[in-house]
């Protein structure tokens, strides 16, 4: 399964665990608009952590958030490469 | 040629000291003039009748709990400030424990059922008042926080503890995340009415991106909120509508990371991480741009002393408060004055870090858990035998819940186990404290007591 389809797989869980709407996952939806709380976004990270092994947001020197689902995305596959 | 700050014994005197025209308290829904306060109260002229009592204040509106404030201090005897979102079965023992003979709620709902003497219904906006009366009473602040178990714990402050660390300063207009319900708040709150300009409040349900697109229509320079909030700040397209001069974190732990990336945000901004709690007050604020604190500040004299013991930061100054409220209450402080803050600190070089709550209270977003609870819950499950609830360190909110279970039944198929004992976890406990991630484990660790490891 490819990195992308992981991420929006995981985000389509976690949303309907937490029963939260969301939006259609386009590459240029804002995070923030997508339906998902602060708290969905924590599980997320630690979900794909135990899938990926990685943990981009602590990441060494980072100092940018993605804002849109495409930049959560680009953001694991920098991170993974 | 106003008094210095150390003069005013109380908030509407206050703002009298630093009356300027258009100075507001807003939220999105509400907007204060601090001038109107001289001819205008949120009770009318039914503020005589709350005259030197114990007033418990429990609204759901966040400009309403601030004018509430600005009327009760120096009038009041008490003001216990309940947190937003109480429920009000925690009413009954609060009022008992701060001997509360009046009540302030919305008049929009029906008064909770406690037994007070006197009701305060209140609505926005204010109503006319003949004359504001000269309020000089050093008035109780109760904040109540959550305990392990039991009734919350009812800290008391003074007006003086709580400036304690506020100066005179130059116009700033602040924004804050923080409810003014909260110690966070409250000292933003207090900042900016002793300060010259004005203060502008996120609604419970008003989201990071409009706060700030709201924000960017006026002009901001000071702002806090935790690094929770900060982290979604970072997040929001509408980020740089606000150019700041000062922004503030406070309430978790500040790492690197958000540090950084705030002054990376905002290269003009001086960014300070403080540590402050309820009960021991302002601590410090360190602004050098790194996590964790200087190690010599532990040799310092001055306002505010600190020492460790076993692992934990203990706290002396002017700033901390002065009891619990209650028959039963603990003492608040060592006998050398001392307040236990229960926060574990690590040095690591020239450095001090905070590494958690002693005891692993779990920290999710500002949000206290306490693993026990979340324990009983795993635990009375059928298949469940024994479980350990503890953190896992998350970017997003600081920490997250996490838990490892040991079945009563080893050979059991687990098809289903994990979606069914959550399942029962969301039933019981609200979305933060629910584990959001479940392992199933052999055995968990005992230390040579025999209980439960929780460290490592």
């Amino acid at each position: 399964m490819s990195l992308r389809s992981t991420i929006l797989e995981q985000i389509r869980a976690v949303a309907a665990e937490q029963d939260k709407t969301i939006a259609p996952l386009t590459d240029d939806l804002p995070l923030l608009e997508s339906g998902l709380d602060s708290l969905c976004f924590a599980i997320l990270i630690a979900r794909l952590e135990d899938l990926t092994g990685q943990d981009p947001f602590n990441a060494g020197g980072v100092s940018r958030f993605p804002r849109t689902v495409g930049d959560l995305v680009l953001f694991y596959e920098e991170t993974l490469v | 040629m106003r008094k210095p700050l150390s003069e005013v014994t109380s908030l509407s005197l206050l703002i009298e000291a630093g009356a300027a025209a258009g100075r507001v308290v807003a939220t999105r829904d509400h907007a204060l003039f601090l001038d109107d306060f001289a001819t205008a109260s949120l009770f009318g002229d039914d503020l005589d009748a709350l005259e030197g009592r114990s007033v418990v204040l429990f609204v759901g509106d966040m400009a309403m709990a601030a004018a509430a404030l600005i009327d009760l201090d120096g009038w009041a005897r008490r003001i216990v400030l309940c947190p937003p979102g109480w429920d009000a079965a925690k009413l009954a023992s609060v009022v008992i424990d701060a001997e509360a003979d009046a009540l302030v709620h919305d008049a929009e709902r029906e008064a909770p059922k406690v037994d007070v003497p006197l009701f305060a219904p209140c609505r926005l906006p204010m109503r006319p008042l003949r004359k504001r009366p000269v309020a000089t009473r050093r008035t109780e602040w109760v904040l109540p926080t959550s305990g392990t178990s039991g009734p919350p714990k009812l800290v008391v402050h003074t007006l003086d503890s709580l400036m304690g660390a506020i100066g005179a300063a130059p116009t700033q207009q602040w924004a804050t995340f923080y409810d003014v319900r909260r110690y966070g708040g409250l000292q933003i709150f207090l900042r900016a009415l002793a300060g010259q300009g004005s203060l502008q409040l996120s609604g419970v349900d008003e989201s990071v991106d409009s706060f700030l697109s709201r924000l960017g229509d006026g002009e901001i320079t000071h702002i806090s909120g935790t690094p929770s909030h900060w982290r979604k700040v970072l997040m929001s397209a509408n980020a740089r509508r606000i150019d700041p001069d000062y922004v503030r974190l406070s309430g978790e732990i500040a790492n690197d990371s958000v540090l950084e990336s705030l002054r990376a945000l905002y290269p003009r901004a001086r960014v300070e991480h403080a540590y402050a709690s309820t009960e021991a007050g302002v601590v410090f604020s360190v602004d050098d741009g790194q996590a964790g604190f200087p190690a010599a500040w532990l040799a310092r004299k001055g306002a505010v002393e600190m020492k460790i013991v076993d692992g934990a930061l203990r706290v002396r100054s002017s700033r901390i408060a002065s009891r619990f409220l209650g028959a039963d209450a603990p003492p608040l402080t060592d006998e050398d004055g001392f307040i236990d803050t229960g926060d574990m600190v690590e040095r690591r070089g020239e450095r001090l870090y905070f590494v958690g709550r002693r005891g692993g209270i779990i920290n999710v977003g500002g949000a206290k858990v306490h693993p026990e609870e979340v324990e009983a819950v795993l635990n009375a499950h059928a298949a469940v035998r024994a479980s350990r609830v503890f953190a896992r360190r998350n970017p997003i909110v600081g920490a997250l819940v996490v838990g490892e279970v040991v079945l009563r039944d080893a050979q059991v198929s687990r098809d289903g186990l994990e979606r069914d004992i959550l399942a029962a976890c969301r039933a019981h406990l609200p979305a933060h404290m629910t584990p959001a991630l479940l392992r199933f484990v052999a055995d968990l660790p005992m230390t040579d007591a025999g209980k439960l490891a929780r460290h490592g």
